[in-house]
């Protein structure tokens, strides 16, 4: 836990926050509509005897408190998928449209991508990329369980996405969920901090700064994108922010998040950032009993 | 072209269409499931048919420029360059609800079996051949499989990756 110190100062509660830390989680499920129905699942479910509370945010969630999801015959049908309670929230917040294009820029291993094609009602495209070959096979394994059908996958580094393929048309709106230092799977993986440093989180931050750029150039005039990590660190998180508002058109706009949250901070160590960055919000694991997360909202302006 | 080939071409529509006699049309896509397992063909409006690899088609539903080389294409979806046409345990769980022919069910040991990987002696008055598996799931048939028919016995076809006991 001792990396967490460093949060003492900007973390209300904080002793709450490592208490929450320290608890593990239990399992989580989405119910996958593409194929399944909530009511089916729920039937589904209690016919094998799986024991399952209800998320009071989000109807298609299921908490498991004494299963993991993987061998069921719901599972196997692709009618649910194993995603942690605040895994779903930028693919709410992206809040994609039936039939419009949208970008999944770090897409493996494809929780939230299937999650965007259902909300989409498997209509339109998801063009899903990511960089590691091995998590694009976890990638494809999953979209195929789940039976979506309007997935592209490419093998690429984000910041130098590629509209070629797609004849170069642009995007209504991306998915930047960047690879982070994860503090906020601490309950999840206990042993995520073990290779915690500093200079990892620094140099992290200089990939997620290049993949969010190119996810507001590729998106067009009066699109949306989502930035999100499940990490606590603002180098990650405001620090990348507040270097794309420098860099490209866009703006950091407030929405609405039914979970407790704190907003984005504006002061972090000898950094000031820009004050649109307290629209991003912040979930702490003692704020809804969830894992951690970090969540904004940008919208390039219309022409 | 080669299996490891990440090149993904649209399938022509129709036999005049074709260069290379051995590749499917899409005409002869619809065909196959209609006549094999009766699904009318308007079940797959607006979705586009492409070919990776030798014989491997997906089925996505958008129309990007053909070729287009990237890792993947909506889902696998039908074996073809070979004398029996295989669909993909993907594709029948996605589009079984609207087969009415060559569709076996089964009850709760024998699903288990079949997802298992393994065959099994049944009972089949009908075709020889690819079918359709489809078992009791919350309250309704749901396919869950392919399994391949022959000399009395049920061959899962289930791939090893996907083999659960459940």
């Amino acid at each position: 836990m001792e990396p967490l110190d460093r949060y003492r100062p900007i973390i209300d509660d904080f002793e709450a926050f490592i208490d929450a830390c320290e608890r593990p989680l239990p399992s989580a499920i989405r119910v996958n509509t593409i194929k399944a129905t909530v009511e089916r699942v729920r039937t589904a479910l209690a016919d094998a005897d799986i024991a399952y509370d209800p998320v009071d945010w989000h109807d298609g969630l299921f908490v498991l408190p004494e299963d993991s999801p993987g061998a069921n015959w719901p599972y196997f049908h692709g009618w649910i998928h194993g995603q942690e309670e605040v895994s779903v929230i930028p693919a709410t917040v992206l809040d994609p449209q039936p039939g419009e294009r949208v970008w999944d820029a770090c897409a493996a291993p494809g929780s939230k991508t299937t999650q965007l094609a259902a909300l989409m009602e498997d209509t339109g495209e998801v063009v899903a990329t990511d960089n590691n070959l091995g998590r694009i096979s976890a990638l494809r394994t999953n979209t195929e369980r789940l039976g979506a059908t309007t997935v592209a996958v490419t093998h690429e580094d984000g910041r130098n996405h590629s509209l070629k393929p797609f004849g170069g048309e642009g995007y209504d709106r991306a998915l930047v969920d960047v690879p982070c230092s994860c503090e906020g799977t601490i309950r999840k993986n206990p042993d995520t901090l073990e290779d915690w440093s500093l200079s990892h989180v620094e140099g992290i931050s200089g990939v997620q700064k290049g993949i969010l750029k190119r996810a507001v150039e590729v998106t067009e005039p009066g699109g949306t994108v989502v930035y999100s990590t499940c990490t606590f660190a603002p180098e990650e998180n405001e620090a990348v922010l507040d270097y794309v508002l420098d860099e490209v058109a866009c703006e950091i706009v407030d929405y609405d998040l039914p979970l407790d949250h704190a907003p984005g901070i504006t002061e972090w160590q000898d950094e000031r950032f820009d004050p649109r960055v307290t629209n991003a919000k912040r979930i702490y694991p003692h704020h809804n009993d969830t894992g951690g997360f970090f969540c904004a909202k940008l919208e390039v302006p219309a022409e | 072209m080669s299996d490891q080939s990440t090149e993904f071409t649209r399938l022509p529509e129709t036999d005049e269409a074709r260069d290379d006699p051995e590749r499917a049309t899409r005409q002869e896509v619809l065909g196959f499931w209609a006549e094999r397992f009766g699904v009318p063909p308007e079940t797959f409006e607006g979705y586009t048919f492409w070919e990776r690899g030798a014989g491997k088609l997906w089925l996505y539903q958008g129309s990007p420029p053909s070729p287009v080389d990237i890792e993947g294409l909506g889902m696998t979806f039908l074996r073809t360059r070979q004398e029996h046409w295989k669909p993909t345990l993907e594709a029948v769980q996605r589009f079984g609800e609207h087969a009415s022919q060559n569709v076996i069910h089964l009850d709760a040991d024998a699903a288990r079996a079949f997802v298992a990987g393994e065959d099994q002696e049944l009972d089949w008055d009908g075709d020889w051949g690819y079918l359709v598996v489809t078992h009791d799931l919350a309250g309704e048939a749901e396919p869950v499989g392919v399994g391949l028919y022959v000399y009395g016995e049920l061959r899962s076809q289930v791939p090893k990756g996907r083999r659960r006991e459940v």
